[in-house]
């Protein structure tokens, strides 16, 4: 079945100014501004909302759930990521944030740490087993999956083919509800709260799984002053033992915290999606023979630098680490096998000129002619990222020459100086000699 | 149809932009649809060839050619020559120097790597001269 391709981050229209702040920034050059409006490319977005922080404006937004999803279900269960924990100065228990979300609606909690344990475990398993390829990627940050999809056809088979520690915790939780609750798993709505519209576009769209098994997903931005406000008024004896899950799980939302769980002797941990594309253009070209394991997420300090986060990413990190050290080891962690990937990632040639060879040639030849007309101020003016995306835009259809401000002027230029010579009469002479 | 062609300079004493044409020419096959497995043998045979011509040449000139059935890569330098191919096409001979082997070059992968992702490769080597490489990957 081909589904209508779906994904989070929008623009709002009425807010952009046609600025081109967001136009730079866009890893995947997936942002165009046309008529004075940015545009994103859909199928090129990674959702990992770059654009939605380069925004001065606040024109990107990311579509999310409203909190009233809730009301679709008779019972329903919060997914919490550690990055949540780490947006409120006041929380320095985790039970008490997990005691937060029973007060505002939620009939139950589960923590994605405690799916980030199992396939911590999982993710040592097959290193061990030596059966993967060398470096073995880390799949749970989908922006990168979805960067790896359609930028690095040659690292796919490097992605680790695991679950991301969200859609494992989501399957446990539903499972827990039925059995708590009595109730049906259609009754039951399994809510996760989302530090970037990159999660949301792998549940309502997933790579590589059937269906996602989380039904909604509410923004942490969203639901943070409904908690602010409830936070301070619940008293000691009301927090409830709801956590369940150890130190190498909470520290997974902060980066460098999944590599030291897996324990892989050699590895690389990357943040910051620009940082990602680097070291992975350098496995590609097999610079890095060495290494075991990458770690690469596309924000930077890891989820807790999530685009729809409140705290100041770096705040958020130290307290993260604080929360997590304060933890012991998790000692129980439940085995589960069922953890692997349902359906293979395929490669989307996004970037092609023409699917066929010879006819992407031609364009590229076309490309070449029309960028060496350009200045090369790279300016973004005209609407494209830079000049040589312009001339791939005049090929591709979707601009034409006279959007470069330049040689708009230089036409100007040469049309005013014929109409002077017109005036002065200068035409008539040149023909007449 | 009429090949693409791509020339490049190497610099041979900026280490911080050894392998920026390799990643360039991988960047074009990109575009233009090769699939993977082809972009990747290009890339991996083209950096190595690259770097060698930084570490061991002072760099060079690299034409690449590329045509929708073979992409070809011409390798150029001005450097010492290699004296003896046959030893020089050996896994893990290396006359790297101690400084470039700490940057982790010189494990003497180098060139076998060229002639494994590649389909043809000639070289023709003068010592005292220069080298150029011919390197041929097939669709
Ligand atoms: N362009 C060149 N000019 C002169 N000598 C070269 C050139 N390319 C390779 N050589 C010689 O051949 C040897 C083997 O090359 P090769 O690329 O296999 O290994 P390496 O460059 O020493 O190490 P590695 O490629 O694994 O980092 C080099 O050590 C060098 O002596
Ligand atoms: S979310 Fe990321 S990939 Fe998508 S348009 Fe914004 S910057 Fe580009
Ligand atoms: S690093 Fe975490 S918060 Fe950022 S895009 Fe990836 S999964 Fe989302
Ligand atoms: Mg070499």
């Amino acid at each position: 079945m081909d589904k209508i391709y779906w994904h989070s981050v929008t623009l709002e229209k009425d807010n952009c100014k046609g600025c081109t702040n967001c136009l730079k920034q866009c890893p995947t050059k997936a942002i165009r501004i046309q008529n004075g409006k940015a545009k994103i490319l859909k199928e090129r977005c990674i959702d990992c909302g770059e654009c939605l922080r380069m925004c001065p404006y606040h024109a990107k937004k990311a579509v999310t759930d409203s909190f009233e999803i809730l009301d679709k279900f008779k019972y329903n269960v919060a997914l919490t990521a550690p990055a949540f924990y780490a947006q409120f100065s006041i929380a320095d228990n985790i039970d008490l944030m997990l005691t937060v979300l029973k007060k505002i609606g939620f009939d139950d909690v589960y923590e994605v740490s405690a799916g980030a344990e199992i396939i911590t475990e999982k993710t040592k398993e097959l290193l061990k087993s030596g059966t993967l390829p060398r470096p073995t990627i880390s799949s749970a940050c989908p922006a990168v999956v979805k960067l790896i999809s359609i930028r690095f056809p040659n690292l796919i088979d490097n992605l680790i083919p695991l679950l991301p520690p969200v859609e494992v915790a989501a399957k446990l939780a539903r499972e827990e509800a039925v059995r708590k609750s009595g109730l049906s798993e259609s009754d039951i709505g399994i809510i996760f709260i989302t530090p970037c519209p990159a999660k949301v576009t792998s549940f309502k769209n997933p790579m590589n799984l059937e269906k996602s098994n989380i039904d909604g997903a509410v923004s942490i931005n969203d639901v943070y002053l409904k908690i602010a406000h409830k936070i301070g008024k619940i008293s000691d004896s009301e927090i409830e033992k709801l956590s369940r899950s150890g130190r190498k799980g909470v520290l997974w939302g902060v980066a460098g915290g999944e590599s030291e769980a897996t324990e892989s002797k050699r590895h690389i941990c990357v943040d910051g999606i620009h940082n990602v594309i680097e070291v992975l253009d350098a496995v590609e070209d097999g610079k890095l023979r060495d290494i075991e394991y990458v770690e690469a997420l596309s924000c930077i300090g890891g989820c807790v630098g999530g685009p729809l986060t409140v705290e100041n990413s770096f705040v958020a990190n130290s307290r993260l680490k604080r929360i997590g050290e304060e933890l012991e080891d998790n000692k129980n962690i439940p085995h589960e096998d069922d953890v692997f990937w349902e359906n293979p990632i395929s490669y989307k040639p996004v970037m092609n000129l023409d699917d066929d060879i010879s006819k992407a040639m031609e364009k590229a030849m076309k490309i070449e002619e029309i960028y060496e007309s350009l200045p090369k101020l790279d300016c973004g003016s005209c609407g494209s990222p830079t000049c040589r995306d312009l001339a791939e835009d005049i090929v591709r259809g979707y601009a034409s020459e006279n959007d470069c401000i330049f040689k708009l002027r230089e036409k100007i230029n040469i049309l005013a100086r014929e109409l002077n010579k017109l005036e002065s009469g200068d035409i008539k002479n040149t023909r007449e000699t | 149809m009429e090949p693409m062609k791509y020339h490049f300079e190497v610099k041979g004493d900026d280490f911080s932009v050894a392998g920026e044409n390799s990643s360039k020419v991988k960047k074009i096959l990109r575009q233009l649809g090769f699939d993977p497995e082809t972009i990747r043998r290009v890339a991996i045979a083209m950096y190595e060839a690259e770097i060698n011509m930084v570490i061991h040449a002072e760099g060079g000139y690299i034409d690449a050619e590329i045509s929708p059935d073979k992409v070809k890569i011409v390798l150029q330098d001005k450097g010492p020559g290699i004296p003896d191919i046959e030893k020089a096409m050996q896994e893990g001979y290396s006359t790297a120097t101690n400084s470039v082997r700490e940057l982790g070059f010189g494990a003497g992968m180098g060139l076998p790597n060229i002639k494994k992702y590649s389909d043809d490769l000639v070289i023709n080597t003068v010592v005292g001269e220069g080298t150029r490489l011919e390197i041929t990957v097939n669709v």
